[in-house]
């Protein structure tokens, strides 16, 4: 194991009798991006939320940096500081201001001391476009002024892996573009990253490696070129002519 | 140009005949209400018995006589309600974190908290008063307080902590779950995605139902009056008693009047929905 940031093996995941992950497989070395992509209602998130601790997994494993976290004697919350998620449907708290809600981690979780947390929140916000809007609430922001305060509040932690869930999907077309831009600059400065996400075009410009989810398995993985040009397998290549008939691609 | 003044015609012409609209509608209000109010005051005062319950229900002379001694009495309530609603408002939260917890530990302590609620709140609370009133001291027990107005605060404070902890615990339901997903997600552990993202919600939401209850609870603090304790009810009756006259009463009625009247008037104000709430 070289220098795999992520490692997941044969994750299984069940809600009651519903098999959601079959034996996932994916690794993400460091500084890379896999677009993770897939069928509506095929475990994208569920994979996710199951590599964020936010799921119990029944049966595999995930690895960060080399160590076992689906360990039950791991402690989740200290593994959680360690990785960034955002949600399609961004899950601000409505009740703080873009910059609390950017500080509240980097202050309760990691310890830092307001002054210096509020600092790097400002820097942070700025860094994505969000000059001015320190201290307006989330229900005061467009969509996609939502959820690149998002985006900032899962990188504030530093995270070793940043997982991002269609964070466009609940977006208006004309605000995709701000926040696949955001996507882009933690790519540039080197993010590992995995990115469940419905925008080709995207994953093709963005990822590194582009892992077919389906029926609970990663069918099909490899770089974008290959796997989204000339797919491999039969039930890859029926998904992207149905996204390409649906004009997504 | 011209069109401009088409518009403005059609527009004064709506105008106007939304005024006349609106002129019309208050105008019925006030007849309708003038009719309503008007004949009922009619009908009791025109009643045979009027003369004898203007009397002894509305007697200036007696009103004048006793407000000072249940305006004294009313201070009593007003001081018990306000550490009552103050007791309440921690013990609910309190009850309510345990009953919403998911700790294994603290299994024993939501069985507790469901009994809690499940008693406190399936009892009427007069029956409490009495029962806790008369029962406590009863015991004969060394330590245990016996002042009424400590065993009468201290049924108020079990039977409104039953109901504030279930409405805060609707509360903590209603937020998200993605909200509480969100907080563990940038690392924060159970308890601090409660108190600082949840709670914060959940009581902002449960504003308005809270403060109903506290409505609720400025009049029940007269109930203390079983127990014996000079408060604003206990002394009318007195006062009633004496003069065989119930002006004392409307006195009594008044106050508590002055202050839930404008406690619901707050509850108007932030009725609705309690998202808006800050
Ligand atoms: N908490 C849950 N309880 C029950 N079923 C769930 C839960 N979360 C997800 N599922 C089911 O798991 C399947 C995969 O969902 P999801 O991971 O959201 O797919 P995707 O993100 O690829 O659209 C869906 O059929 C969904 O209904
Ligand atoms: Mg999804």
């Amino acid at each position: 194991m070289s220098d795999a940031v992520l490692e997941v093996r044969g994750v299984t995941k069940a809600f009651g009798s519903r098999q959601v992950l079959r034996g996932v497989d994916l690794t993400v070395t460091e500084h890379r991006a896999v677009a993770l992509i897939g069928a509506s209602g095929s475990g994208k998130s569920t994979l996710l939320r199951c590599i964020d601790l936010l799921e119990d997994i029944d049966d595999g494993d995930v690895f960060l940096d080399g160590e076992v976290i689906t360990d039950p004697a791991v402690e989740t919350v200290a593994i959680r500081r360690r990785l960034g998620l955002v949600f399609q449907a961004y899950n601000l708290f409505p009740h703080m201001t873009a910059l609390q809600n950017v500080v509240l981690g980097d202050m309760r979780a990691h310890g830092v001391p307001r002054r210096e947390a509020e600092e790097r929140g400002r820097a942070l916000l700025a860094r994505f476009g969000l000059e001015g809007r320190e201290d307006d609430r989330p229900d005061n922001l467009s969509g996609g002024q939502q959820q690149r305060v998002a985006i900032a509040r899962a990188f504030s932690g530093r995270p070793r892996a940043l997982l991002l869930d269609e964070v466009t999907s609940a977006l208006d077309p004309e605000l995709v573009g701000e926040v696949l831009a955001a996507v882009r600059d933690l790519k540039a400065e080197g993010m590992t990253m995995v990115i469940a996400t419905h925008e080709m075009s995207f994953a093709r410009e963005v990822a590194d490696e582009v892992a077919f989810l389906h029926e609970g398995r990663i069918v099909e993985s490899g770089p974008p070129e290959r796997v989204l040009t000339e797919p491999q397998r039969p039930e890859t290549r029926r998904f992207l002519s149905r996204l390409l008939e649906a004009g997504r691609i | 140009m011209t069109e401009t003044a088409v518009i403005s015609d059609r527009r004064l012409e709506r105008e106007a005949a939304r005024r006349s609209k609106e002129r019309r509608g208050q105008a019925i209000a006030a007849i309708s209400t003038f009719v309503v109010v008007g004949g009922i005051a009619a009908l009791v005062l025109t009643s045979p018995g009027w003369p004898t319950v203007q009397e002894t229900f509305f007697s200036w002379s007696v009103f004048k006589e006793s407000f000072p001694d249940v305006l004294r009495g009313f201070w009593l309530d007003v001081k018990l309600f306000v550490v009552v609603e103050v007791v309440v408002l921690v013990a609910g939260l309190l009850v309510a974190l345990v009953r919403t917890s998911r700790a294994p530990a603290l299994f024993p302590l939501r069985l507790l908290g469901t009994v809690f609620v499940d008693l406190f709140r399936g009892i009427p609370t007069i029956l409490l008063v009495y029962l806790v009133g008369f029962g406590i001291p009863a015991l004969q027990l060394s330590g245990l307080p016996t002042d009424p107005v400590v065993l009468g605060g201290i049924a108020l404070s079990l039977s409104y902590s039953a109901y504030v902890a279930e409405v805060y615990r609707a509360g903590i339901g209603s937020v998200h779950r993605g909200q509480r997903d969100a907080a563990l997600a940038v690392g924060l552990t159970d308890s601090q995605a409660m108190r600082h993202v949840i709670l914060p919600q959940a009581v902002r939401r449960v504003a308005p139902p809270l403060l109903n209850d506290f409505v609720a609870l400025q009049k029940d603090v007269a109930l203390i009056s079983i127990l014996g304790p000079q408060e604003a009810f206990r002394i009318a009756q007195i006062a009633q008693g004496v003069n065989f006259n119930y002006t004392p009463l409307i006195a009594a009625a008044l106050l508590y009047l002055a202050v839930t009247v404008p406690l619901a008037r707050v509850v108007d104000r932030m009725g609705g929905g309690g998202g808006e709430v800050r």
